[in-house]
């Protein structure tokens, strides 16, 4: 034990830096400029994972903390690994997911000199990090790591990087010992996140919401964030509010509640899609008016009014100009409303929505998520995530991989818990699933983790099915294998005239099965819709090792709804077993008379 | 680009940590986000852990409210005051290179006398002369000279203090309404 003021070097300090901040594991590759730091860690209780590639241990952070809600840690060298990483940190920061990454830099006489491996890492990462920062005193590093930690886990969550140079951690450098202390104050004079919101924008808040007629609660990221769950759930069954949770929000609201619309955006239902274009009021909760949410910005929500509760100020009017702007955490906002509510005469003070409710469920019949379900000699990816959440337990963890897959399982998994969904929504980065499964087995071991990835995703970080297997964690993941980067191929389907440009990736090669059983993995295939429950009953029962299940999907089955790339959700096209219904819906008028009664009366 | 002192314009005082790479950052963010800078100036203050930038913004390429937003998402931003026209003094240097042939020359010297300008330096055929004043000023004088043919020209860009007395609103960390 190192007690404070007895001598330490940079590297053990760095490491009992991180102890210090109560870290329990990090993902990291050790190089020539962190090889110090790496001496303290066989002494350390903190659990490293050896991974792969600095990409994996990345997102093996995010999913970590995702799934715990405590920040991911990143150790890796410099140069080379500094920019593996770069990947994660864009991710991170586009999703808000804290994260702390520790990288290695040139010893400080060699910086700016073109040494080996030397790369400007602060940098090159300055716009997609939080914060970042280069050590240039082995003194400096319990306050660099302390600081990192309260930057990435307050306020907006985001990902910090602190760049240590070899020489400041080189025991063998009189220069770098120090007498060890920990901070109990940080020097942050320009960060002090504003955690709770203006009592005047909670009342402003609350008037909108009282007299709304058609209102929706526009879910995202941030109630996640702000562990908002609960209050969540209170706010909207007080105010008979109906929820849309947007892909980062996912199990945010139960997706059973019979006030979830489930997802909106450009692979949104329909139900939740119109919902919000026909609002006349949308409480944006913890979201920020993605353009993957919005479609064409200047036909969204044409006729609602807009109260925006996000942490980040900046968030506000950026897209949208808000009418009531609530600055603060986005749980603290919601107690906050319930609070001012109850004050106002609670949920008798709230205007009736049963008009509102019961349009919303004749659009949930009339259109709900829907494949052909009747095809034969298929096996199509819906079924399968139906049956894979079915069968799977109730607080089963899925991470995703962008494409297709990431739409389907957002789609047919029943979310009814938070932190159960884990994907890259901001950045939308392939090869995300299965070392973010990782992560998050390793923050939550009691859990079953599925990953449900597409073949093009799995081969870009496939190979940490290795680290699954020789570190112990037991995930599993779901492959749905199209043979095609499905997703740019359905693009090229609908808006290339089907010319196919270099998205197919053909059935033979890898072999999935035998690759993922060469990497310790059991492995199934799954060709018949009628081998679907049995193998994954199977893998489900498997618990000691990691499972890969190959399931060869239908090649051209399409994501639906679709709203194109920069239309108006107005014109969303839904499954083509209901397109036709709703073109003649649409040309009668039969919906939007609402909206349009109401855009009139904002005119005025 | 918009010259400084013009409409659609704005100065914004930001007082920054003196800590390495400070200039990069707000450049950077500037630069990601299409915000187009007029005029930029940095200089220490009193206080020596402490650097203010005056930076003149061209308010057309983005909404101030949104600039000042996001520079206050740079962690080592610690206070922005917006600085309006009839809240400030504002002052700029320039230098400028000038032809001045015998012709020309006494019409040259003339036109800084009347800006109170200084000559610098001079040479045969040209004058490096100087003017300090507020940013329309400047505008006017850069705009008489080159009627004589500018060879260089170098501005400082603008810098601004509050007036004494007057409020300026100024937005600090950790709260989203700005303060007075
Ligand atoms: C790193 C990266 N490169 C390219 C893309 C563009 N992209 C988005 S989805 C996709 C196809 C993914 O294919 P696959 O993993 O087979 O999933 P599918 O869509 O077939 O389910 C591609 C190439 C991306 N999102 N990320
Ligand atoms: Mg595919």
């Amino acid at each position: 034990m190192t007690t404070p003021g007895q001598r330490i070097d940079g590297a053990s300090a760095l490491i009992k830096s991180l102890e210090a901040a109560d870290v329990e594991v990090m993902f990291g590759y050790p190089g020539g400029a962190i090889l110090p730091a790496y001496d303290p860690i066989l002494d350390s209780g903190i659990r490293h994972v050896l991974v792969r590639h600095e990409q994996a241990a990345g997102h093996a952070a995010e999913g970590y903390a995702h799934a715990t809600g405590k920040p991911g840690v990143v150790v890796v060298t410099s140069g080379p690994a500094a920019t593996n990483v770069v990947t994660p940190l864009a991710d991170a920061m586009l999703d808000s997911v804290p994260m702390v990454c520790i990288t290695g830099q040139v010893a400080l006489p060699a910086i700016g000199t073109d040494a080996f491996q030397e790369c400007d890492t602060t940098g090159i990462t300055r716009s997609i990090t939080k914060h970042n920062t280069l050590v240039t005193r082995a003194e400096d590093i319990p306050m660099a790591i302390a600081e990192a930690f309260h930057i990435a886990t307050t306020g907006r969550p985001g990902p910090v990087l602190v760049d240590v140079p070899k020489d400041i951690v080189s025991p063998a450098n009189p220069d770098a010992w120090f007498d060890w202390y920990w901070p109990t104050e940080l020097n942050l004079p320009g960060y002090q996140p504003d955690m709770t919101p203006s009592a005047s924008s909670i009342a402003d808040a609350v008037e909108l919401i009282r007299s709304a007629e058609r209102p929706v609660l526009y879910v995202g990221g941030g109630v996640l964030k702000a562990r908002g769950a609960e209050a969540l759930l209170a706010l909207a069954e007080r105010t008979n509010t109906p929820v849309v949770t947007t892909l980062m929000a996912r199990g945010a609201f139960p997706d059973s509640h019979e006030l979830c619309l489930g997802m909106p955006g450009m692979h949104g239902n329909y139900t939740a899609i119109t919902a919000i274009q026909q609002a006349d009021l949308l409480i944006a909760m913890g979201s920020r008016f993605d353009d993957r949410v919005t479609g064409k910005v200047g036909a969204f929500a044409p006729g609602a009014k807009i109260v925006h509760v996000d942490i980040d100020p900046a968030e506000h009017g950026k897209v949208r100009r808000p009418d009531v702007s609530v600055v603060g955490d986005c749980r603290i906002a919601m107690e906050q409303m319930l609070t001012r509510l109850a004050e106002v005469g609670g949920a008798e003070a709230v205007a009736d929505h049963t008009a509102w409710r019961s349009t919303l469920s004749g659009w949930q019949e009339k259109y709900p998520l829907t494949y052909d379900r009747e095809a034969t000699g298929e096996l199509k990816p819906q079924y399968v995530l139906e049956r894979l959440a079915e069968l799977s337990p109730d607080d089963t963890i899925v991470t995703s991989g962008v494409g297709q897959h990431q739409m389907w399982a957002s789609q047919y998994w029943q979310f009814d818990h938070p932190y159960t969904w884990i994907n890259s929504g901001g950045l939308g980065t392939m090869g995300f699933s299965v070392p973010a499964a990782l992560g998050a087995k390793m923050g939550m071991p009691d859990r079953t983790v599925w990953a449900v990835d597409g073949d093009g995703n799995f081969q870009m970080t496939g190979q940490e099915m290795i680290t699954a297997t020789v570190e112990n964690i037991p995930i599993k993941v779901a492959l749905l294998n199209n043979s095609y980067l499905g997703m740019v191929r359905q693009w090229q389907e609908l808006f290339y005239d089907r010319r196919y440009s270099e998205v197919s990736f053909g059935r033979d090669f890898p072999d999935y099965v035998k690759w993922s059983e060469s990497m310790g993995a059991v492995a199934f295939r799954v060709e018949d819709p009628d081998e679907v429950d049995d193998v994954i009953a199977q893998a489900n029962e498997i618990n000691d090792r990691p499972v890969v299940v190959d399931f060869r999907i239908a090649e051209e089955e399409n994501v639906y709804p679709m709203v194109p790339a920069g239309g108006s959700n107005d014109d969303v096209i839904v499954d083509p077993s209901q397109q036709s219904m709703l073109d003649a819906d649409r040309a009668a008028g039969a919906l939007g008379a609402d909206r349009r009664a109401a855009s009139k009366e904002s005119q005025r | 680009m918009n010259r400084p002192g013009t409409m659609s314009s704005h100065t914004i005082a930001v007082l920054v940590e003196n800590k390495a790479g400070v200039l990069a950052r707000v450049a950077d963010l500037f630069a990601r986000r299409g915000y187009n800078i007029v005029s930029l100036n940095v200089a220490p203050t009193t206080d020596p852990t402490m650097s203010r930038f005056t930076i003149v913004v061209d308010a057309e390429s983005a909404p101030i409210e949104q600039i000042v937003k996001q520079l206050f998402k740079l962690i080592n931003v610690v206070e922005i005051a917006q600085l309006g026209p009839p809240d400030v003094v504002e002052r700029e240097l320039i230098l400028a290179t000038v032809e001045a042939p015998q012709e020309s020359r006494s019409q040259v010297l003339e036109l800084v006398d009347i800006f109170k300008g200084r000559i610098l330096a001079v040479s045969t055929g040209k004058l490096t002369v100087s003017m300090e004043g507020t940013p329309d000023k400047v505008n006017d004088f850069e705009a008489l000279l080159s009627d004589y043919g500018i060879v260089e020209v170098q501005r400082s860009g603008v810098m601004a203090l509050p007036k004494v007395g007057r409020p300026v609103p100024r937005l600090r960390a950790g709260s989203a309404e700005p303060t007075v």
